[in-house]
């Protein structure tokens, strides 16, 4: 409701005849929805009124978009806390997801700011805030996922099928057969 | 009041997590699994002695006695065990002998131990220690009672000692000391009114001694000496019964003595006289009957007819291989003895009375298998046929240590009791399966298939019945798919070729045990000269992947041409397929070490050292390619030997060409160092490596806090360990502050001393095993008196620096080149020790493709079992209270002994007696591996010691789950149809 209430009003169709104005030297009534008047100056005073009060708006909107992974965030990490850190399938759905939500919302970046795209309207600062937000879950996902010891962040990872080197030389004997 | 409840808490969530750890480690089969992957083989050994039951018992069974110490009774029927003891090795039984037809008398450890057991069904009855003067050949003879009497006794002598023993329970009667120096008692003779026994016995080596007792008191009635003008050698028989056959010293005469009541009179009668063409040991037969005396040379074995003591008649001679039977008593008057010889192919079963020696009463010609080898032995009985008149049967024991029973005409069973003597195993693959090429019956049609899983899913829903239980039993039992003469995609068929002690090898499928074939070798075949060759090892010898598939695989039998270690060496080289000798060779050296090495040639043959006498390598395949293959590797080759006489441990290399010899395979060694270990105090006991063929998964091994050990894996690490002189011999011969024990790790290219370390107050039996970069020992503790095992890892401190990551993601690190034992190793090394209830035959590992699935340690019990324990419980790493992470790691809490689960004896409730070794031969699943274990038994099984984790066990029921699916999908369907109809319900309302 709210969100038709601020939208401008792009076009309107007046239906009944308003032929007693203006329009008597043509006997041809005007089309639906002509006017012949010029525009009012104080009706685009108010449109250019509205127009800055929409481009103000959109612009908070865009802000308060770009921060609500904050909250996600905030969530995010009580969920972690609470999962543990041992591996098992409720701290790996947890970590996982975690992961996930802020690479979809990283991919939907421009769409989500699609609304308030406005030349007017400067977008760049949250949608870098938006950004940025997602980076930090996403880098709470991989913190969380290192701590479930699951990323090769140790010597141990990368060694821990490591063949037996070669040896050069060969000694074979024994107790003697008796 | 709350302060404790926590802390109890604790414990009991600890104990519930140990239990739990615990609960994952056993791993043992269910009832009804039993047999499904495993078999069990009873063997009794080479029979020595046999007696059979008397026919008025009714039974046909023989009661035998074997060179593997066993005595067991068998049914005559089909060979079957009835019951069987397998006595220790260090209580060697001598003889045998039934009395008062229903006890088996059994003599044993030279005379001093006498027992009884009752026939019908081995049950120990009594049991008697006699004290003997010395060991010497111990005789026992068991009065023969024709009246009906309540008590017979059973006479034992040995040495000076002459005893009476009641056969009903074993009480002595009498025993009595002869006092004369040097007297060793020859021949017990019963006299035949009951109450007199005759001793004779020889002083020295010319007089003859001949007592008289009362049976009854042991009093010495009469002695009568007499002295020989020439030695005798100790060699004597009873003629008749009043005419002992003596050999003389030089095996080149024979006296024939006469005692008649007062007096001895004697002849002398020269061999050469009788039987022409002797050559090599003459030897009496215990042939005891009326007046007939059979005589072995090495060509011939002549039958001799007594006359008095005026000399000697030949009646036949038979050419060697021959074998004569002792005599069997048909009636009063009358015996029996069987003479075997080969004719052709054949052998020649020939009976004949005492009476009448120059006719034969039955003479048979019987088809034998030609890898059965000669005659060895022959044991006569009779029964009385329908008509009255008499049958004889006879059991044969054959060179390959095999026994038959032959019976008109014809095998009626055999034993392949080699098979209790193995002396090496290894193994083969099967034949891969060829299209077109049916070499099993291929598997019933599908609805028998269909049919099978149907039963198994009745089972699992606990819906069949008993009858039906029955039938899966059966079915999982005989499963075709196991015993298949193919390979199979798990490696679980194998062939085992064992090695045995006849010299015959045998290929025994692993899918139920059977012999696929079996190949007595000539050249391990006691020749004509009189040497004894014996069987050594086994080896593979050609092993073709994909190159030369076409190719069957091989093996190499090495053996020794005699019994002194310098005797020239044989080779055999044999078709692991078939069984068919490819190559033989008669070596012009002698084979001390063999060493297999790690190299092929191009045509896939191993390439095997062998060390001779003179210290000289020899290497064989002898060709060009695999010199040149050799030639390339020679420089970083070398050879140890642990010479336990010597007390020291020497390192060799190679060099090309020997010093007076201009064969080009041959090569001379130099040596490099030596341990010389002072004998005063150390004695080497046991020296072990790991095993050749073992494959390595890492080298690191990652510990608690993501940390890593880097461990030291090198083949050429010696394990050696050495107790101290006075604690060598048996447990409790020495005092705790006068024994200890000492193991080494050597390596044994440079000779250094990686680690020493000293247990005191321990002695051995000492049993080893190493693998990877452990070994694990077993030993007993005299402080504590109870056995100990000890446990050192080592580990390779010089990188264990390599914990950059960036350096190891970028792979700059020297973890993967190569190593040398001439760089200065830095080892950090880690030991614990732990009691253990057992003492322990022999200790293996298990072996896995890949290595990677945790190893278990197979421990062959005193009891003949084969238990697994966990090498988690043989960690150095283990403490009383290990942190949170090492429990994550599988740590297991420091107990002071290690547990015995009940459930994981390999063996489940089956023994292998006389366990002598355990072999664990990886499949091409990496969680399962195959455990042989032999000694007088055979036992295999399937083993996976972290659980089967890649693949579905036999019991896993595919009809169940096509059964789920197909319900599943039934179900969508159906719930789909309906959601569709309500749907459209609902649209129309």
């Amino acid at each position: 409701m709210e969100k038709g209430k601020g939208l401008a009003r792009r076009w309107a169709v007046e239906l009944h005849d308003t032929s007693s104005s203006s329009s008597s030297h043509s006997s041809v009534p005007d089309p639906p929805g002509f006017t012949r008047s010029a525009p009012d100056a104080d009706d685009a005073a108010g449109a250019r009124q509205r127009k800055d009060s929409e481009t103000a708006w959109k612009a908070q909107k865009a802000w308060e978009v770009a921060q609500a992974p904050f909250k996600n965030l905030m969530m995010m990490g009580f969920m972690m806390w609470m999962a543990g850190s041992t591996v098992h399938l409720f701290s790996i759905g947890i970590t996982f997801s975690a992961l996930w939500q802020p690479i979809s919302a990283l991919r939907s970046v421009s769409k989500v700011f699609e609304p308030f795209k406005d030349p007017r309207v400067d977008t760049l600062a949250p949608k870098l805030l938006f950004i940025a937000l997602n980076l930090a879950a996403m880098g709470l996902g991989v913190w969380k996922l290192n701590t479930l010891g699951l990323l090769p962040t140790n010597a141990s990872d990368w060694v821990f099928s490591l063949a037996p080197s070669r040896e050069v030389e060969y000694a074979g004997g024994g107790i003697p057969l008796h | 009041m709350a302060p404790p409840q926590p802390r109890h808490l604790l414990l009991l969530l600890l104990s519930f997590l140990a239990a739990a750890s615990l609960a994952t480690l056993a791993a043992a089969v269910y009832e009804d699994q039993v047999g499904l992957a495993d078999w069990h083989q009873k063997y009794i050994g080479k029979v020595k002695q046999a007696v059979y039951h008397s026919q008025k018992s009714g039974r046909r069974r023989a009661v035998v006695l074997t060179e593997e110490n066993v005595i067991a009774s068998l049914d005559l029927r089909s060979g079957e065990i009835f019951w069987r003891h397998v006595i220790e090795k260090n209580d060697p039984i001598d003889q045998l002998s039934l009395s008062l037809g229903k006890y088996v008398v059994a003599l044993s450890s030279g005379g001093s131990i006498l027992r009884a057991w009752n026939l019908p069904d081995g049950q120990m009855i009594w049991e008697t220690n006699l004290q003997v003067s010395k060991s010497s050949k111990p005789l026992l003879h068991v009065l023969s009672n024709n009246k009906v009497a309540k008590d017979n006794l059973v006479f034992v002598s040995a040495g000076r000692w002459i005893y009476a023993v009641s056969s009903i329970d074993g009480v002595i009667s009498w025993g009595k000391e002869f006092s004369f120096d040097g007297l060793e008692i020859k021949q017990v003779v019963q006299s035949p009114d009951n109450d007199i026994i005759y001793a004779v016995g020889l002083a020295g080596s010319s007089k003859l001694n001949l007592y008289q007792l009362n049976a009854k008191t042991g009093e010495i009635a009469k002695h009568i000496q007499e002295s020989f003008p020439s030695a005798l050698c100790g060699e004597t028989i009873l003629g008749s019964h009043n005419v002992l056959v003596a050999l003389d010293e030089t095996r080149s005469g024979l006296f024939l003595i006469e005692f008649k009541g007062e007096s001895i009179s004697y002849n002398k009668v020269y061999i050469l006289d009788l039987v022409q063409d002797l050559s090599g040991t003459v030897k009496l037969l215990p042939l005891m009957s009326n007046g007939v005396i059979a005589l072995q040379a090495s060509s011939t074995v002549s039958l001799l007819k007594l006359k008095g003591i005026d000399g000697l008649e030949v009646i036949q001679s038979f050419e060697q291989p021959a074998a004569v039977s002792d005599a069997l008593t048909i009636t009063e008057k009358d015996e029996a003895f069987a003479v075997v010889q080969h004719v052709g192919s054949e052998i020649e079963l020939i009976v004949k009375f005492t009476s009448d020696v120059t006719n034969e009463f039955i003479r048979e010609k019987i088809n034998i298998d030609e890898h059965r080898g000669n005659i060895q032995k022959v044991f006569l009985n009779n029964y009385i046929r329908t008509d009255k008149s008499h049958g004889f049967r006879a059991l044969l024991v054959m060179e390959d240590h095999s026994l038959l029973l032959v019976q008109q005409g014809e095998v009626v069973w055999s034993r392949e009791d080699g098979l209790a003597s193995i002396v090496d195993v290894t193994t083969s693959e099967l034949p891969v399966e060829k299209d077109g090429v049916s070499v099993a019956k291929v598997e019933h049609n599908l609805f028998e298939w269909l049919k099978g899983h149907m039963l198994k899913l009745k089972g699992t829903l606990m819906l069949a019945s008993v009858d039906e239980l029955a039938v899966i039993q059966a079915m999982r039992l005989k499963s075709s798919e196991k015993n298949k003469m193919t390979r199979d995609h798990n490696g679980f068929r194998k062939l085992l070729i064992v090695l045995t002690k006849a010299g015959k090898v045998i290929a025994l499928h692993t899918g139920d045990g059977r012999i696929i074939w079996s190949n007595l070798l000539q050249s391990l075949r006691a020749s004509k000269s009189g040497e004894i060759p014996f069987a050594l090892r086994i080896y593979q010898w050609q092993v073709p992947h994909h190159r030369v598939m076409h190719e069957n695989p091989s093996i190499l039998i090495v053996g020794r041409s005699g019994a002194d270690s310098a005797a020239p060496g044989v080779l055999s080289v044999l078709d692991s397929y078939s069984g068919e000798e490819l190559n033989s060779l008669r070596l012009d050296h002698s084979v001390v070490q063999i060493i297999p090495l790690t190299l092929e040639d191009s045509s896939e043959h191993r390439l095997q050292l062998i060390v001779d006498s003179h210290s000289h390598a020899h290497l064989y395949p002898r060709s060009p390619d695999a010199m040149n293959v050799f030639l390339h590797e020679m420089p970083n080759t070398y050879l140890y030997t642990v010479d336990i006489e010597k007390n020291v441990i020497r390192g060799h290399s190679l060099q090309k060409s020997c010093h007076n010899s201009d064969d080009e395979y041959c090569f001379s060694t130099k040596e490099l160092w030596s341990i010389v270990f002072p004998s005063d105090t150390e004695r080497i006991a046991i020296s072990e490596t790991r095993k050749m063929s073992e494959v390595v998964h890492t080298q690191a091994k990652i510990i608690a806090d993501q940390d890593v050990m880097y461990k030291y894996l090198s083949k050429n690490l010696v394990f050696a360990a050495t107790v101290s002189p006075k604690a060598a011999g048996e447990i409790g011969s020495a005092a705790p502050e006068e024994a200890w024990l000492m193991a080494y790790l050597i390596d044994a290219v440079t000779g250094r001393i990686l680690h020493r370390v000293t247990h005191h107050g321990a002695q051995g039996p000492v049993h080893a095993v190493a693998s990877e970069n452990w070994v694990v020992y077993h030993y007993f503790n005299l402080r504590a008196h109870r056995f100990e095992m000890a446990v050192i890892e080592i580990y390779d401190q010089s990188r264990a620096d390599n914990k950059d990551i960036m350096k190891l993601i970028l792979g700059k690190h020297n973890l993967s080149a190569p190593i040398t034992s001439y760089t200065r190793p830095e080892v950090m090394v880690k030991s614990q020790s732990y009691f253990f209830t057992f003492s322990v035959k022999a200790i293996a590992v298990t072996q896995t493709a890949k290595g990677i699935t945790t190893k278990q340690l197979l421990i062959g019990t005193i009891g003949d079992q084969v238990l697994a324990l966990d090498k988690r419980f043989v960690d150095p790493r283990r403490s009383v209270n290990p942190t949170q992470q090492e429990k994550e790691e599988g740590i297991i809490p420091l107990t002071d002994a290690l547990p015995i689960i009940p459930t994981s004896y390999v063996t489940h409730s089956v023994q292998v007696e006389a366990l002598q070794g355990i072999v664990s031969i990886p499949s091409k699943l990496e969680s399962t591996t195959l455990v042989f274990a032999y000694g007088v038994d055979l036992f295999y099984t399937q083993l996976a010691p972290s659980r089967t984790y890649d693949s579905l066990t036999d019991e896993f029921s595919y009809a169940l789950l096509l059964i789920t699916i197909a319900a599943l999908v039934a179900a969508i369907v159906v719930s789909w149809i309906w959601s569709e109809k309500k749907e459209l319900r609902d649209k129309w309302r």
